[in-house]
């Protein structure tokens, strides 16, 4: 078990290779589940407060999407970002920003599920006041998203599990380059692939441990969970 | 849209800083361990960044043909040959060799270690249907071990034949979980950490040779390779310093690459 201590010993001496790993895990993650957030929030908003023609099969296309398979969504990035693709003039292949687009396409229809079935139920709620209010469409969707804030906090918290952890679009797009590219997943299949379980294991745990801060810190900021504020 | 692009526009400016080479290197020179030696020391002398995409030789490939890096350091001949022919590649360059290797299960129930060659050692587990893994990934290791398949007149097929489909370090831990034999090359060999109940069976057939060789992207196919860079690295991996790493090079005292680059 020397290389499970291993990573808790890299941790605990501020070890700058672990560090810049895990910067990166989170800012790859926190950028994209912002960008997300910003996409998905109000897409739900729009699409609980509209009814037009596809509703429901627009709504019951993103929920498919929900579990769109990360390992397809990092080839279709690839092959789009490739030099030889249709975005290639960028160079971003290899890349953070790559890194970040498969996240937002990945963590994005589950934000934006979430989202709509939040606003869904609150838009029952608020309907004949919002609509006694002559609330225009906009103001309508800026007061479901404001007093429904907790509850979305749960869409992103969930957009950011499912980035945090993922490896295989990530894999593909950011090609794990050290110093570069390299997060806590990559790296992990790459110590998994030397036949380090141990120290493999021990990023894992700093990887739960991060995750687990993370959710923590939000709870803390956004004063959830608190008597006066339910 | 307006934070994402401005994200993007702020990424990219941060990517595109100095003088930074993007090569495709195989799972077995990254796993070997060597390129952490050789990386530092290029940064030192001649100041260039240089990151490595870790892959098969065959992704390896597709990715220098797409333009995707700036050059590919790999060991399957045949399709190097290809990708220059197809006007991908500018020229190949050796740099170095290593061998491949058959482990497999101490108890060695195929007899390899009594073989006298590669493809007797392949006909023996053939025949008792000893399990083996094959990496299954169209990488330089994969092909090798399909070219003595075919050198050994059966293709193998059955239950006992495993394709992982996956680098060498995986198919390792798979042959280490299954107790089975498996093809793979000295260095990633013995720099792998989960060994368990496997063991060095069969080695030293000159049909086991792996070389390296260096492929430039054809800056004539991409215009955008850093070209310039590639030609400072490989001017870098030739030099006497280059020879006296590699060759140095070992891992619990074996000695694992040869410098075999020749001056033109």
């Amino acid at each position: 078990m020397n290389g499970f201590w291993e990573a808790w010993r890299l941790i605990i001496t501020l070890d700058a290779d672990l560090y810049e790993i895990i910067f990166l895990s989170l800012q790859v993650t926190v950028t994209a589940v912002i960008i997300a957030s910003v996409i998905g929030l109000p897409m739900g908003a729009w699409l609980a407060v509209n009814r037009f023609k596809f509703r429901r099969y627009v709504i019951a296309v993103l929920n498919a999407f929900m579990g769109l398979p990360p390992v397809v969504v990092g080839l279709f990035v690839y092959m789009a970002l490739s030099r030889a693709g249709p975005l290639g003039g960028f160079g971003l292949l290899f890349s953070p920003a790559a890194m970040i687009i498969a996240q937002v396409i990945i963590i994005t229809p589950l934000i934006a599920s979430i989202s709509h079935q939040t606003i869904r139920d609150l838009w029952a709620e608020y309907h004949d006041l919002l609509i006694s209010m002559n609330a225009t469409r906009g103001q309508r969707i800026k007061a479901l998203l404001w007093d429904g804030k907790r509850a979305l906090l749960t869409a992103t918290l969930a957009g950011f599990g499912r980035a945090i952890g993922e490896v295989g679009a990530i894999m593909i797009v950011g090609g794990n380059i050290e110093h570069a590219t390299r997060v806590l997943t990559t790296a992990i299949a790459l110590e998994t692939g030397k036949g380090n379980f141990a120290f493999a294991m021990g990023l894992g745990l700093v990887l739960i441990v991060l995750a687990v801060l993370v959710n923590v810190l939000i709870h803390i900021i956004g004063k959830t969970e608190r008597a006066s504020t339910w | 849209m307006k934070p994402v692009f401005a994200l993007i526009v702020a990424l990219l400016a941060s990517a595109t800083h100095a003088e930074t080479l993007r090569m495709a290197v195989t799972t077995s020179f990254y796993n070997s361990g060597l390129s952490e030696v050789l990386l530092p020391e290029i940064k030192a002398d001649i100041g260039l960044d240089v990151e490595l995409i870790v892959v098969g030789t065959g992704q390896a490939i597709r990715l220098g043909e797409a333009g995707d890096v700036d050059a590919i350091l790999v060991h399957a001949r045949a399709a190097e040959e290809r990708f220059i022919a197809a006007g991908f590649g500018s020229y190949r360059r050796e740099i170095m060799y290593n061998d491949f290797i058959f482990v497999g299960p101490l108890s060695d129930p195929a007899g390899v270690a009594n073989a006298q060659t590669a493809v007797e050692a392949l006909q023996a587990i053939a025949t008792t249907e000893a399990p083996f893994v094959s990496r299954g990934d169209d990488s330089g290791t994969n092909k090798k071990e399909l070219a003595l398949w075919a050198l050994a007149g059966s293709p193998p097929e059955g239950a006992w034949y495993r394709a992982a489909g996956a680098g060498m370090g995986a198919t390792l831990n798979v042959a280490s979980g299954m107790n089975a034999y498996t093809f793979t090359d000295r260095a990633s060999w013995l720099n792998f950490g989960n060994k368990g109940d496997l063991k060095l069976l069969f080695a030293g057939d000159p049909s086991l040779f792996n070389q390296y060789a260096f492929i430039p992207v054809s800056p004539a196919r991409w215009p955008h390779v850093r070209n310039d860079l590639a030609l400072a690295l490989e001017g870098w991996l030739t030099s006497e310093k280059a020879k006296g790493l590699i060759d140095g090079y070992t891992i619990n005292g074996a000695h694992l690459f040869s410098f075999n680059a020749v001056t033109p």
